[in-house]
């Protein structure tokens, strides 16, 4: 667990705390306080430009920068891992702007913003994870026209997203869809979980913590409050099911997490490991040991912890 | 200026006292029923609580109308909340994106004020509820997202049709107002997701 700071002359921008305006802000937090009390319909909101690329999670960050405190210990993920790119590049934003205390810890952070995963760790009451949504409309891959998935909604007709799921059963045997697989949120509203794996809806359901979702592009803004529940799409004989895989993560020997298949020396060896690198590191921490973990040690590619 | 025609002051560092009074109002409305505090470092006009207060320097501007009880918006409120947020006071409930009400008295009654439409629910009205105090009075089991599975209120000094107003709003869903009862630095959410269990 690294806690990343910054030195002080840095936090004295000629920007205004957290980047975002005030007038703005405000009109982010009246759009969550909405969404909070609708959970999984899109609030509309005037998205702002960034000083990050598209595609970089600006509506994860808009959200962020309307809720982060000096209080708040923020966590940033993408695909499961703290040390990417797009991670390391948003956590110094904040550092930056908001003179934000940051965290590798899934436990110790308030805030976690994530693309593409939930944590291993159970998340707690008083967490607020914020997802980076590129496309919030379930629906658009059915119907294009804003106008009318706008009125699905209203009226609460998903027949049209039944049938395609149907239609993917009778073709494949099973529903195909392994991300971003669509959510019932309370009972009302069809709605994207983000690209998470399906391996993550449930848990979703019936969380202690908090959950936002920004689209920066398509400028919307949901939540699923605490203990909400949320129940991904099925039908009673085809019931959801989430992956599996054969073998546990190679390195920590975890059998209950979502693993990615990683290639380790150049003969195109492979092992599967776990994607969220916070919850492998803490298991290899407190002893687990997976079946390829001293040879990873051996080529470099882990530092192998001791007990 | 005389002392009786100054505007008493608003939030001394409106970045973080917004930002706290945020969370508040986030926590209150994301988790009904559960008694939230805001920093109560502001003397709030004559006739508005602290957290109503606060929560309307946190929350409203010129893009939100609002609705006050008429003593309110022709007395030191109404200056004091123009002045600081630079709202528009409407006279027609129905017309208000934030409107605070006296718990006790009859009118408005919540039908009064926006409950959106079903293509944009969001476009509600948020009315904050105005009362003697929010423990101690007659209990109420609410339900919904946010509490898992019941939570007990007691809230005080509120019209005896107030119960029956929530549970025809609840019925709107996804339609309805959000409601936020405030006394002293205190605060409760009551989104339209909640239902009213049972009034006890
Ligand atoms: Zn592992």
């Amino acid at each position: 667990m690294t806690m990343h700071q910054v030195p002080a002359e840095d936090t004295k921008p000629a920007y205004n705390y957290a980047y975002l305006d005030e007038q703005t802000k405000r009109m982010i937090r009246r759009a969550l306080l909405k969404a909070v009390a609708v959970p999984g319909y899109q609030v509309p909101f005037g998205s702002r430009e960034m000083p990050l690329a598209r595609g970089w999670g600006t509506g994860g960050i808009q959200v962020t920068a309307a809720i982060i405190g000096p209080s708040d210990a923020l966590k940033v993920i993408d695909q499961g891992a703290d040390d990417t790119t797009n991670a390391v590049s948003i956590r110094k934003f904040f550092e930056r702007t908001a003179d934000a205390r940051t965290t590798e810890a899934t436990e110790e952070a308030t805030i976690i913003q994530t693309r593409h995963r939930i944590p291993e760790a159970p998340l707690k009451s008083g967490q607020v994870i914020v997802y980076q949504v590129p496309m919030p409309e379930p629906l658009r891959k059915l119907e294009p026209r804003e106008a009318e998935t706008r009125k699905m909604h209203a009226w609460a007709e998903y027949g049209l997203m039944q049938v395609k799921l149907y239609e993917n059963i009778a073709r494949f045997g099973e529903v195909t869809t392994t991300y971003d697989y669509p959510v019932l949120v309370n009972g009302r509203y069809v709605t994207a979980p983000s690209p998470i794996p399906k391996f993550d809806n449930p848990k979703m359901h019936m969380s202690p913590a908090l959950q936002l979702f920004g689209a920066g592009r398509e400028k919307r803004i949901y939540a699923i409050p605490p203990h909400t529940s949320v129940k991904s799409l099925d039908f009673e004989d085809h019931p959801f099911r989430i992956q599996s895989w054969t073998e546990p993560c190679g390195l920590c020997g975890a059998g209950d997490s979502y693993l990615d298949e990683v290639v380790i020396d150049d003969r195109g060896a492979r092992m599967f490991v776990c994607s969220d690198s916070h919850y492998c590191e803490t298991r290899r921490a407190e002893g687990h040991r997976g079946a390829m973990l001293g040879d990873a040690a051996l080529t470099g590619l882990v530092e192998e912890t001791k007990p | 200026m005389s002392a009786q025609n100054m505007i008493a002051p608003g939030f001394s560092d409106p970045v973080f006292q917004s930002q706290a009074a945020f969370r508040a109002l986030l926590d209150a409305l994301s988790e009904p029923g559960t008694l939230r505090r805001v920093d109560g470092d502001i003397t709030p006009p004559e006739g508005m609580e602290a957290a109503t207060a606060i929560a309307l320097l946190a929350l409203a501007d010129y893009e939100t109308p609002v609705w006050l009880p008429q003593a309110l918006r022709d007395g030191p409120a109404g200056q004091w909340l123009r002045f600081h947020c630079g709202v528009t006071l409407v006279a027609e409930p129905g017309q208000a994106t934030f409107a605070v009400i006296d718990g006790t008295a009859a009118e408005p009654t919540l039908a009064a004020f926006n409950p959106g439409n079903d293509q944009f629910p969001d476009r509600s009205a948020t009315v904050l509820v105005q009362g003697a105090a929010l423990e101690g009075g007659a209990g109420v089991t609410l339900s919904g997202p946010g509490i898992p599975g019941t939570r007990d209120i007691a809230p005080n000094g509120l019209r005896a049709g107030i119960w029956a107003e929530l549970e025809e709003n609840a019925a709107l869903y996804p339609l309805g107002v959000d409601l936020v009862l405030c006394h002293g630095d205190g605060m409760l959410g009551l989104p339209r997701s909640t239902r009213i269990e049972e009034a006890r």
